[in-house]
């Protein structure tokens, strides 16, 4: 008996994109339903530009974007209903509170009232911010902003989410929490394709790793078999990453 | 070469930025622009000496010993141009305050907090003397050409109103500080700046309505009731504008009554300032304010983005103030053509323009806040929403925001004259759609905050905006008055808006 295929989260086909040089370099990408994958590459390598474009902010010179079967250029409301985005500038509205702020989330995405409460709920309470739920964010912290941010992310229970550095200065337990409420998605079958500097962040959440280099992906497996590619067992993740990286600029 | 973190290494820094900053907002960050933007104020100071000519060119030849008459007048074009620095001074006081875009990193190095901020105050006092001096210059320039060398003392003038204005600003601010806390300051010190800057304009010209039916300043000034109420020409109430007429004495000591009160400002101030920033910084953080508790109420996308954007502008007050005090100075017209009119032909019709004006510029405002003031731009275009949907939205709000403003102004001028509340219901939805459309065509991504600087990224627009403003209230008001020609006035503004859209990058 053949073992069933998961079904493909994100098929990414000949991606090019050009600005005053090519930041994204006829990527090819293929991240399945259900895993946690990690995207590293050193400043500058196309990491974003990519997500950007998986996530309709950025319009391809060319290639193809699928997402759970979607196409992502022809159809991007579709594509966008299933998917959410988390930079690493929080993305909120200082006037609005926590609350407000889910809600008109929920809205955008058109998810009935009843449901989505419940979800807010649930995510502020996870994400420790129940008790500033009807506070206004203009003083919120970095690391509540994020967590505000991450819960609008969620709330409209989205099959694909797509993270840029979400742990980008925040504290030890924020990170923590954050991280806790990424896997428990993941377990409920989400899909969780993230960008990071934190090498250990990879190396413990993710089930595979690509490693993005000049706008093309050099690498890509288990972290077992990215040490098999860089051609040394028994190496860290950072080891493992800057020879993958130092090869791959040799070959560029 | 100044050794670090001295005043004079700190004037220098300051210089820096303030050059940078001011070349940034007058090319809207296109360097390459900056021949242009030189070229173009040259031309303006060319274009305000014409004016200056033709409005203060017959009075350069005042005598040495001039009367109380020329005293009053030149005394409250004085206090006009106090009321404006003033204004831009508590501005500019509370920005230093606020914005904590290298005080943090300033004020945790071991460099002396005073010292930079004696030479922050003396960079707004300095700041705000330039700008005084290019809207004057082509007035004392031609005084002095048609009158006589001794008009060059309005440079000293202004020099000295200006330190005097600074001084003033920053212990008007620092006492609202400590009356009233950090976090209400910011929105009071705002509205004060604004007010004070308007006020003493609007206030002339109230007076002079309500007491001559005119809305000529001089007109009040030179009337019997002033002379009467006014201190003989012995008094020290005029040193400023007898140093303005070349009295040397009276230029002397005003130039150092300003650097005096300057200099105590700095004195007294510089060293708080450091205290006041980092409580202002702190205030973020104090008491959270609520937002509403009952539970989600989902809308349609298109509803959800409606609501978002009202309850951002609600919010906002300072945001709004601005906005609202552009209507402020529609109050002395509307007053002096009810005054004028109200016994002659339809008073209601005049009303009308006023109105339609009003709307054209709230909507201009309101407008570049939905459409360019978008804080989370990636949230909205990473949503499911197709773009076109959220701009229909967001000018949905701005339509729906004038005409919570204006619908019972409408209602209450169609009780005096429906056929004026008709037109002036046309013409302010049709003035608002002008603006919107302006605004749409000339969109650009920017922080909400950046609202001030609105007016620096498309000069093209900012024209545009005021002409359609201006032609469809010429427009209300001859077709209120049943005029034929209103047709022909309407014809010039679609004109103007066809041109301005050609100009538009959203053509390109």
């Amino acid at each position: 008996m053949k073992p069933v295929q998961p079904p493909v989260a994100l098929e990414i086909q000949g991606l090019v994109k050009r600005f005053d040089r090519p930041a994204v370099d006829d990527l090819d990408l293929r991240v399945n339903g259900g895993e946690f994958y990690t995207l590293l590459g050193p400043n500058g390598a196309g990491k974003t530009t990519t997500l950007r474009m998986v996530t309709g902010l950025l319009r391809p010179d060319s290639g193809a974007i699928s997402v759970f079967g979607i196409d992502a250029l022809a159809d991007p409301v579709a594509a966008k209903k299933i998917m959410a985005w988390l930079s690493d500038e929080p993305m909120i509205y200082d006037k609005l509170t926590p609350f407000e702020y889910l809600e008109f989330i929920a809205g955008l995405w058109g998810v009935g009232a009843r449901a989505a409460e419940a979800q807010a709920r649930d995510l502020l309470r996870w994400l420790d911010l129940e008790p500033h739920a009807h506070e206004r964010c203009e003083g919120f912290s970095k690391g509540m902003r994020q967590k505000v941010a991450l819960a609008g992310a969620l709330v409209h229970e989205p099959r694909l989410i797509i993270l840029d550095e979400p742990l980008t200065g925040l504290d030890a337990g924020s990170a923590r929490q954050v991280k806790n409420v990424l896997r428990e998605r993941v377990r409920r079958g989400c899909t969780v394709i993230m960008t990071t500097h934190i090498l250990e962040v990879a190396e413990r959440m993710a089930d595979r790793i690509g490693v993005i280099a000049s706008g093309k992906l050099i690498a890509q497996g288990t972290l077992d078999e990215l040490r098999h590619q860089a051609g040394r067992g028994g190496l860290t993740l950072e080891d493992t990453f800057l020879t993958l990286v130092g090869q791959g600029a040799v070959a560029a | 070469m100044s050794q670090p973190a001295s005043l004079l290494w700190f004037a220098r820094h300051e210089c820096r930025l303030a050059w940078r900053d001011w070349v940034y907002m007058m090319t809207a960050g296109r360097g390459r622009r900056f021949r242009s933007v030189a070229a173009g104020i040259a031309a303006f100071v060319f274009f305000l000496h014409g004016v200056a000519y033709f409005m203060v060119g017959a009075y350069a030849n005042v005598g040495a010993d001039p009367g109380k008459t020329v005293l009053l007048i030149v005394t409250g074009n004085l206090l006009l141009s106090a009321a404006l620095m003033l204004s831009q001074a508590m501005e500019s006081v509370t920005r230093a305050f606020y914005s904590r875009a290298d005080l943090d990193l300033i004020l945790s190095s071991p460099a002396s907090a005073r010292r930079l901020f004696s030479v922050r105050i003396g960079a707004m006092a300095l700041s705000i003397q330039l700008m005084a001096l290019l809207l004057t210059a082509p007035f004392i320039n031609v005084l002095a050409l048609r009158g006589g060398w001794h008009w060059l003392g309005g440079y000293g003038v202004v020099i000295a109103i200006g330190m005097a204005a600074t001084a003033l600003a920053v212990a008007m601010t620092v006492g609202l500080f400590r009356a009233i806390g950090p976090k209400r300051t910011r929105l009071i010190a705002q509205i004060v700046a604004a007010v004070i800057g308007a006020a003493f304009v609007i206030g002339l010209q109230v007076a002079a309505i309500l007491s001559y039916g005119t809305l000529s300043r001089l007109d009040f000034l030179t009337s019997e009731t002033m002379r009467a109420l006014t201190p003989d020409e012995g008094s020290m109430l005029w040193w400023p504008a007898r140093a303005m007429l070349g009295d040397a004495g009276a230029l002397l000591a005003i130039c150092a009554a300003g650097m005096a009160l300057l200099g105590a400002a700095i004195a007294v101030f510089a060293p708080q300032f450091a205290e006041l920033v980092i409580s202002a910084g702190g205030s973020a953080h104090g008491a959270a304010q609520q937002g509403h508790k009952s539970g989600f109420h989902c809308a349609a996308p298109m509803a959800a983005l409606r609501r978002k954007e009202w309850t951002l502008l609600r919010r906002d007050p300072w945001l709004v103030s601005q906005t609202l005090m552009q209507l402020l100075y529609l109050l002395p017209p509307a007053l002096l053509l009810w005054r004028n009119f109200a016994e002659g032909i339809d008073a209601a019709a005049l009303l009308v323009p006023v109105l339609v004006m009003a709307a054209g510029q709230l909507a201009g405002g309101l407008s570049w806040l939905a459409i360019s003031g978008e804080d989370a731009p990636d949230l909205i275009a990473s949503a499911p929403v197709l773009a076109r949907q959220v701009m229909r939205a967001k000018i949905e709000a701005v339509m729906g925001a004038v005409a919570l403003v204006f619908t019972p102004l409408v209602a209450g001028l169609a009780l005096i004259s429906p056929f004026a509340a008709l037109a002036a219901a046309i013409f302010v939805a049709v003035a608002t759609a002008s603006a919107t459309a302006i605004q749409f065509w000339f969109r650009s991504q920017a922080k909400r905050s950046h609202f001030r600087r609105r007016q620096t990224s498309s000069r093209v627009a900012t024209f545009a905006e005021a002409l359609s403003s201006v032609g469809w209230a010429a427009t209300g008001a001859l077709a209120a008055m049943g005029n034929w020609f209103a047709v022909a006035v309407a014809l010039i503004v679609l004109g103007v808006l066809a041109g301005t859209r050609w100009l538009s990058p959203a053509r390109a």
